[in-house]
Order: C-alpha cells, then sequence, then structure tokens
C-alpha cells in the first residue's frame, strides 16, 4: 500500500491545472455565449426574450449532475466519441452561459432608462448605444459578480470527475483508492480548492464594497 | 444511424424514481431546515459574538463558500468514520445521515450570510425600543429582529433552496438511494442512459417549478405572518 506523502501531494497539484483549464475554457465559451443570452433576454423582441428565458430557467432548474450525464451520454447515443473533458466542457457551457446569462441581464437592467435615451437623442444606432452607453457601464457592474461565479465554476468542476475528467477531485479519489488515507488526501485538495476560491472570493467582495461606495 | 428513443422500460421502473423523488423532498427539506437553523445561529454570532467567536463563524463560513461540495461529501463520508474509528468508536453512520450532516453544513453557511444581511437591515432604533421595554436578547432576537429579516431575504433563502436541492443529486456519490440513482439504476438494468437521465432531469426540472410555485404562495401568507409577530410584539 502507498503512504501519503509528497509525490502523492504533487500529483494532485498536476491534476489541479487541469481543473484550472477545464475553468477557464468554461468560462471562456461559457461567457460568449452567456453574452448574447443576456442580450436576448435584454432585446425588445418578444421571441428573442421568451427563448433566452426558457433556456435560463432549463439550465437553472437542473442539476449540473444531470446535464453533465446527458451529454455525456447523448453525444455518444448521436455517434460522437468524445474525450470526457470534451463532454464535461460542453457541458459545463451550457451551464455557465445560463447563470452568467442572467448575472449580466441584471447588470444590463442595472443602467439606468435614461442612458438609452439618452443615446437616443443622439441618433446612435442599437449597436452603438450598446457598445458606447450601455456596455461600459454595466461592465462595471458585472464585475464582482462575474468573479464570484468563476469561483462556483472551479468548485462545480470538480462534478465532471464524477463522468471521469483527471482533474483534482478525480485525482484525490484515486489517491485515496491507492493510499486509504481519506483523511490527510481530502485535507489537502480542500486546500488547494480553497487556496484557488479564496483570494477570487475576496478581490469579488472589494469590488463590490467600492462599488457600493461609488454610488 | 437512426437513433431510436426507447422511454417504455424507463417507465416500467417508476416505482424506483418515485422511492428516488420522496427520498430527494425528504433529504432536501430535512437538510433545509437543520442548514437553516445554523444559518440563524451563526448568523447571529457574526452580528452580536465575542471576537473569537466571530472568527471562528468566518472561518467556517468561508471555508464551506470556497471548496466544492463533492469534497465537504467525501470528508464527512469517508474521513468522518476514519476519525470517529481513530477516536476509538465502532459506529458506522449509514450514507445518509452522514449526507445530511454534509449537506447541512453545507447550507449552513451559505444561509449564514443571506440571514446575516437581513439581520443587519433591522433599525437599531427597533432593537433599542425593544431592551427599553425590558425584553431578554433572546426575546429581542426571536421577535423582533428575526422575522423581519427571514421576510426580507425570503426570495434569496427560497432560491438557495431550490439551487440546494438540485444539488442534493451530488449525495448519489455516496450511495444514497435518491433520484439520481435511481436513475443510475435503471440505467444499468435497462441499457438505457439518455432515457433515464432525461426523464429524471425532467423530473428535477418540475420539482423545482413546482417549488418556485409554493414558495411564491407561501409568501402571500408566510410575509403577512411574519411582518404581524413583529408588530404584536
Amino acid at each position: 500500500m502507498r503512504s501519503f506523502g509528497l509525490n502523492e501531494i504533487w500529483y494532485m497539484l498536476q491534476a489541479t491545472q487541469w481543473t484550472l483549464y477545464l475553468s477557464i475554457l468554461t468560462f471562456v465559451l461559457g461567457g460568449s455565449v452567456g453574452f448574447f443570452i443576456a442580450l436576448a433576454r435584454c432585446s425588445r423582441s418578444r421571441l428573442l426574450r421568451a427563448i433566452s428565458g426558457l433556456y435560463i430557467q432549463i439550465f437553472q432548474s437542473t442539476p449540473l449532475l444531470m446535464q453533465l450525464f446527458l451529454i455525456f451520454f447523448g453525444l455518444s447515443l448521436i455517434g460522437f466519441r468524445l474525450p470526457v473533458l470534451v463532454a464535461g466542457s460542453i457541458a459545463l457551457t451550457f451551464w455557465a452561459s445560463a447563470f452568467l446569462g442572467e448575472i449580466w441581464r441584471g447588470c444590463i437592467e442595472a443602467v439606468p432608462e435614461q442612458q438609452t435615451e439618452a443615446a437616443d437623442s443622439l441618433a446612435l444606432t442599437p449597436w452603438q448605444q450598446l457598445r458606447y452607453v450601455i456596455l461600459p457601464q454595466a461592465s462595471k457592474i458585472a464585475l464582482p459578480p462575474t468573479i464570484g461565479f468563476f469561483v462556483q465554476i472551479i468548485k462545480n468542476t470538480s462534478l465532471t470527475s464524477i463522468i471521469g475528467v483527471t482533474e483534482l477531485m478525480r485525482a484525490s479519489t484515486n489517491m485515496n483508492n491507492a493510499t486509504f488515507e481519506p483523511m490527510k488526501v481530502l485535507a489537502v485538495a480542500s486546500l488547494i480548492y480553497f487556496a484557488t476560491c479564496y483570494p477570487l472570493s475576496l478581490i469579488s467582495r472589494k469590488l463590490e464594497n467600492k462599488l457600493n461606495v461609488d454610488h | 444511424m437512426d437513433i431510436v428513443f426507447q422511454f417504455g422500460p424507463v417507465f416500467k421502473r417508476m416505482d424506483l424514481i418515485i422511492d428516488g423523488v420522496t427520498m430527494t423532498i425528504q433529504v432536501a427539506l430535512l437538510s433545509t431546515f437543520l442548514g437553516f437553523l445554523i444559518g440563524i445561529i451563526c448568523a447571529r454570532i457574526r452580528i452580536e459574538g465575542s471576537k473569537k467567536a466571530k472568527f471562528v463563524v468566518a472561518c467556517y463560513v468561508e471555508f464551506i463558500r470556497n471548496t466544492p461540495f463533492l469534497v465537504q461529501l467525501f470528508m464527512f463520508a469517508f474521513g468522518l468514520p476514519q476519525f470517529v474509528a481513530l477516536l476509538g468508536f465502532n459506529i458506522r453512520p449509514s450514507p445518509y445521515y452522514l449526507a445530511i450532516i454534509a449537506l447541512s453544513i453545507n447550507l449552513g453557511a451559505y444561509s449564514t450570510e443571506i440571514i446575516r444581511a437581513g439581520l443587519e437591515a433591522i433599525p437599531k432604533s427597533q432593537i433599542e425600543a425593544a431592551q427599553g421595554l425590558a425584553l431578554t436578547p433572546f426575546q429581542i432576537f426571536s421577535r423582533i429582529s428575526l422575522p423581519p429579516a427571514i421576510a426580507k431575504v425570503y426570495p434569496a433563502l427560497s432560491s438557495q433552496f431550490i439551487l440546494h436541492m438540485l444539488g442534493t443529486s451530488v449525495i448519489s456519490t455516496i450511495s444514497v438511494q435518491e433520484l439520481t440513482l435511481s436513475a443510475g439504476r435503471i440505467q444499468s438494468e435497462t441499457f438505457r442512459a439518455f432515457e433515464s437521465y432525461f426523464i429524471v432531469t425532467a423530473i428535477y426540472f418540475a420539482l423545482a417549478i413546482a417549488f418556485r410555485i409554493i414558495f411564491k404562495l407561501a409568501a402571500r401568507f408566510a410575509l403577512p405572518w411574519l411582518h404581524k409577530t413583529t408588530n404584536r410584539s
């Protein structure tokens, strides 16, 4: 039987990079989709609003674990033999885009109506209004909750270990099976997660407080 | 390639699904009750506890909020029995109880922050008035501060409950027989993986919507009641 030592911790740290890659990938892809979801939620077309609303509702009202399973089994059903990493990131992207879309919708709506009206009277096109008036103000409000949600993404990448992605959580389970020392292994795993997430949470809170003072 | 969906075999094991739904609701409600209780106590400590107590609660909240639930669950499922064995006790708690403990402690941290926000919004003058009427600190907290604080954060608490209920799917990993594990079992019996998970996902969706409606209806009765409690005292 292996004992839990520096080599095992090193192995877990190496697996942590996959947690980070997966988180960043999810954030970038989910953010890109989520941006359009947010715009659709705020659009003037009722149909677009309804569709994006349903999209958000579906992904916010079902467990992420189920979304992972459905994508994982669904893709292989259609005939795609994709690595679990790809299936995992697709599911996480859907999930993250729904949440980010809803967060950013709130931020866009937080920009006062008069701003749009003023931009309208300056004869800016809708795109120009968005680009030069709404988004610069909305992005300032959006920064703290977005960083907060990034922490959620990092934590939830741990669920991909259940379908077999080798990231930090999976590596911990492997180490646990090899050494039978769950307390030590899980303590190290939680410390790594904490060390990654806590600074981000602090930054998010600092920015939020600053925003509250400014307004 | 043709894909044929066969939902029939899955529907034949409806008994498993119904058991799963019952267990999911039961676990969610029980752990929510305990979690909110922890949240109320910790929120009170964060506001008027001693410096040391405040620090301990802050550590608890930050630790839980910045680590994945899966790690916490495994800590209770695998770490706790090992710890108990080291202490010399020969108890093997069932996964059900370990999951309830892990879920309650997890929700406790999140609800501490929510309830604290509600408590901070209570005007100081109300508490001073209650002190002037010689109410005990416990009376002041339970009758003056808490009811309107809960009413204020009711929407946040109810959406936290929905997230929590959906999050219980993770406890299938330590083999608690809830809805997600039902899907797993049906899948291994029928080899209809996609169909099993699809139906179970739809049930989770329906549950989330149902609870959202219940909370909206309950708000009509609960919120005036919470406010009335304050006015009466």
